[in-house]
């Protein structure tokens, strides 16, 4: 390297020394810096800890105690890799379906159980467990997706506005279009809400495929109110919340009043809230859990799945994600036997006729109630 | 006066008058490999998956009419809220150029605030003031003017509000430094030669400024072009965008052809509104850089104080209002009276930032909002560390470029146009397996938000460094400076304010989650936004109030960041 003598200093005679800096700063320490954070981890080797990869929605949790237990049996860590919502998790699996991110995907619904088996995103596992959980949960006879727990998506109302108003709460889902609840309900966009999919789906099963939209014309000839997602309805709409807002009913869960005593502020004998649980009008939901095809570690995907059908896990599942173990055994919270009562006759669609008819009834509604 | 236009060296950062494209060449590889690679390698691979299906005739019906339909409304609402931002974001970048006030600094920083938002609690923010029973509508029912609400959400004007809530900062930052860089005895000396106020501001600032004018509105466009929650819900689901129409066909219904045609159809409008706001810009760039004059001073007459109150007022009703309701119920504990605003009984409490510390549920993975905030403070340092370290050299380039340089331009910002999802999903894909198998790598986060951040800084230093006269160039070199020692005593201090707003955004665009992040999986790095959503997910008081305790953090925390990073900053004095 040569530098100039000073009398040279014209920008004329600029040699690569005098620039160096400048070079190594502008062009080698960015891709330093980039290359230094963004190495790829390296290879396990044998002797150190396996991880066992658990593909799943924003909304899975699990207890500490529950994953030690897991961890301390298997010998493996648990790694969880969230990916959105239920839809947007289940189309990242089948986009990386050649080279999965995961070794076992939890979080499929029987809305989209469906397009998961048409895209063999599954391998088949006949868990030893499953002849102990109902039947009718049990929707893939192949046995690629298998049960893991089960909801309501229903309607809550706000208690104290309905005493507060002496008007009775709706018995049916027809009961909602007449005069004396105009304007009092909200529900979610089914384009980009699962419960609000989830209720569409209610109603098509309740009045069938050709009479729901008249059933929709009629809920929005009396002022029900529709927003985009689960968060705008509960806590901005819906007159219980903290949003104080104009409609005592809103599409939520089963279990929605179970949290609202838990998680009341200031806690309450009671919650300020409760389920409209006449017939059909809730929509079952079950969530499933498949060992994710291509796999390089079998053994402790199986026992993932395992562990997810276990009582320690199905126990866990209530107060941790808000929604009902198939497993028979598991033991409910005292919240849930008190204030999440289930629906006896929920609304059911078969899977195969939700994914062929899905976008149908969705633009069936969109032309319904938002033109 | 006499406006000369900027010399066009061949050479930016070295000054070198002869052909130095070995030096371009070498200044241009970072940014060029790290878009390229995670930018348009990516978005090729998921824009081929779209269109092979369409060829194999897989796809199903194309939305062509209706993505017309949807394209002319994005479009619209763009230029509208670009518009409004402007209208609202000059002024502010008037007083803050030219006054002190009390409390300037803070407010500087805080003006970043709105920008990191969850759209969700900003939602909420407006619908406390302007909801059916906001408090603006319940003081108009008072007062008997109205009978029923007027309604907010779910219009237009909801939308338009929005976008200029979260983008004014834009506006207010990028012009307001190119207003403290000029020299203001070039409007004096018009004034001296006789031209009005008025008319000294149209024919010597106005020029001067418009090339920042421009590169803030084109930013502001953009993302008020690709806008996603803000359309969601605040207009509500019968407004739709690209973005919007985007999200819906590639993660719910899983039509990628599709997904792909509408994004081809987005990219191809980023590119061109690009384009024509560079080619603007371009004519109209003049040097003016000030020599060591402070240009701020405190109002000297009433008809000042009044000006610089009331703009500060106006400012404050838009901006501190939705951002005051949130912080008001992380402290207040509302106990649900009998459905009726008029039944709330009302208490401070600090008992949901005690919560964010309390592992209530023995939940796994529970992370503190020390940890969330660390997290944060992680990504965005090193979002702000790459942004710089590739957006300055691209900068120095195109602030003095040959033709490739500003035919590489538009490639450079077009990530700020690109749907949030199709950049997803395509690193998705390719980031997957090997040899580039990243995806499950925190790294991914910054990176993804650099993609974002990086034309900020591009945007925001190109006037900024083509603003410096030749002049001061030359007599440095003159004087025996190397081009590098001219470039850190002159270019570099010169526009020290620029690259620290700059960094700023970097900042700011990661702490508040924007872009694709939210599509890529997340391995266990819990930052804030991510922790806002998961207690805004569940029923319940108890975590709504913690939803806003963690958002009032947010807002304190990125304050605080933000005014880290531009506190240190005196004017450049001239050596």
């Amino acid at each position: 390297m040569h530098s100039h003598a000073i009398e040279h200093q014209t920008r004329k005679h600029v040699g690569l020394g005098r620039c160096l800096p400048a070079v190594l700063g502008t062009s080698v320490l960015p891709l330093i810096l980039l290359a230094g954070c963004a190495a790829p981890a390296a290879e396990p080797s044998p002797r150190e800890t396996r991880t066992v990869t658990l593909m799943t929605h924003d909304s899975f949790a699990i207890s500490e105690t529950a994953l030690q237990e897991f961890e301390a049996a298997t010998g493996a860590k648990l790694a969880v890799l969230e990916s959105g919502d239920a839809g947007a998790a289940l189309n990242k699996a089948i986009l990386t379906k050649q080279a999965p991110l995961a070794d076992v995907f939890f979080g499929v619904d029987n809305t989209f159980l469906a397009r998961a088996l048409e895209e063999g995103v599954f391998e088949t596992y006949a868990s030893p467990r499953l002849d102990s959980i109902p039947a009718e949960y049990r929707l893939d006879p192949g046995n690629r997706a298998l049960p893991v727990d089960y909801g309501d998506v229903c309607i809550n109302y706000d208690r104290d506005w309905f005493a507060a108003h002496s008007l009775d709460v709706p018995g049916s889902l027809e009961d909602l279009a007449e005069e004396e609840y105009r304007g009092l309900l909200v529900v979610e966009n089914p384009f980009t809400s699962s419960p609000g999919l989830a209720f569409l789906l209610a109603t098509v099963a309740h009045f069938g495929p050709d009479g729901f939209a008249d059933y929709w014309g009629s809920l929005k000839s009396n002022g029900t109110v529709v927003v985009d997602g689960w968060e705008t309805a509960y806590y901005t709409n819906f007159s219980a919340s903290s949003g104080k807002g104009f409609q005592p009913m809103v599409v939520s869960y089963a279990t929605s009043p179970a949290f609202e005593f838990l998680y009341a502020d200031p806690p309450r004998d009671e919650p300020p809230t409760a389920s409209l649980l006449g017939p059909e009008m809730c929509f079952r939901q079950i969530e499933f859990a498949g060992i994710l095809a291509g796999t390089e570690q079998r053994d402790l995907a199986e026992k993932l799945v395992e562990f997810l059908l276990s009582r320690t896990f199905q126990e866990d599942i209530p107060l941790q994600m808000a929604m009902f173990p198939v497993n028979p055994d598991a033991v409910l919270p005292e919240a849930f036997l008190r204030f999440a009562p289930l629906p006896a006759e929920p609304a059911v669609l078969a899977p195969e006729e939700i994914a062929a008819h899905r976008e149908e009834w969705m633009n069936v509604w969109k032309g319904v109630m938002l033109s | 006066m006499e406006r000369r236009n900027a010399v066009v060296g061949r050479a930016a950062l070295f000054g070198a008058r002869r052909p130095a494209w070995f030096f371009r060449i070498v200044q241009w590889i970072p940014a060029v490999a790290f878009i390229g690679l995670f930018f348009y390698y990516p978005l090729a691979a998921v824009l081929r998956l779209g269109v092979e299906a369409v060829l194999q005739g897989e796809a199903d019906a194309l939305p062509l009419g209706s993505a017309f339909r949807v394209l002319g409304f994005t479009v619209f609402q763009a230029a509208l809220s670009m518009l409004l931002t402007l209208a609202v974001g000059l002024p502010g970048a008037y007083l803050f150029a030219r006054y002190d006030f009390p409390l300037k600094r803070f407010l500087r920083a805080f003006s970043i605030v709105p920008f990191i938002l969850p759209t969700v609690v900003v939602a909420a923010g407006f619908e406390s003031l302007l909801g059916p029973r906001g408090w603006i509508n319940l003081a108009l029912q008072q007062t008997g003017w109205i009978g029923r609400p007027i309604p907010f959400l779910h219009t237009l004007g909801a939308i338009l509000l929005a976008h200029v809530f979260y983008n004014t900062s834009i506006v207010l930052r990028t012009v307001g430094a190119a207003w403290e860089r000029l020299d203001p005895r070039l409007g004096d000396a018009a004034r001296v030669l006789g031209a009005g106020r008025r008319q000294a501001f149209r024919r010597v600032t106005l020029p001067l400024l418009m090339p920042s004018i421009l590169a803030a509105a084109s930013l502001v466009f953009l993302f008020d072009f690709t806008s996603f929650g803000v359309i969601l819900i605040l207009g509500g689901p019968s407004f739709s965008t690209l973005e919007v129409e985007i999200y819906i066909q590639a993660l719910q219904a899983l039509n990628l052809p599709a997904a792909a045609l509408l994004s081809i159809l987005q990219i191809l409008c980023s590119l061109t509104l690009i384009a024509v706001s560079g080619r603007l810009a371009r004519r109209m760039e003049a040097a003016s850089a000030r020599v060591g004059i402070r240009a701020a001073r405190k109002p000297a007459s009433t008809a000042e104080w009044i000006l610089a109150a009331s703009i500060l007022a106006a400012l404050a009703a838009l901006f501190l209002a939705p951002l005051a309701s949130p912080a008001a119920r992380s402290l207040l504990r509302m106990d649900a009276g009998l459905g009726e605003r008029s039944g709330v009984r009302a208490e401070w409490t600090l008992e949901y930032y005690r919560e964010l510390f309390y592992n209530r549920r023995g939940t796994a993975f529970f992370a503190t909002p020390l940890e969330m905030a660390g997290n944060s403070l992680l990504a965005a340092a090193a979002t702000a560390a790459f942004a710089l370290a590739f957006g300055i050299p691209a900068a120095a380039l195109l602030s003095r470029p040959t033709r490739i340089d500003r035919a590489l331009e538009p490639l450079l910002l077009l990530p700020l146009g690109t749907s949030a999802v199709t950049l997803g999903l395509g690193m998705l894909i390719v980031f997957s397996r090997p040899p580039w198998n990243w995806i499950r790598s925190p790294a991914m986060i910054p990176v993804a938000h650099t993609l974002v951040a990086f034309p900020f800084v591009v945007r925001g230093l190109k006037p900024a460094f083509a603003g410096i006269p030749e002049r001061l160039r030359e007599a440095a070199a003159v004087l025996g400076a190397s081009p590098w020692m001219v470039w850190r005593t002159v270019v570099f201090p010169i526009a020290l304010r620029a690259v620290l707003s700059s960094a700023a955004f970097a900042f700011a665009v990661s702490l508040g989650e924007f872009g694709a992040t939210s599509i890529i999986v997340r391995p266990d790095f819990p930052t804030m936004p991510v922790g806002i959503y998961r207690l805004l997910s569940q029923p319940g008081g108890l975590n709504y109030g913690q939803a806003m305790a963690m958002t009032t953090l947010l807002m304190l925390f990125c304050a605080a960041a933000v005014m880290f990073i531009e506190w240190e900053h005196q004017p450049a004095k001239p050596a």
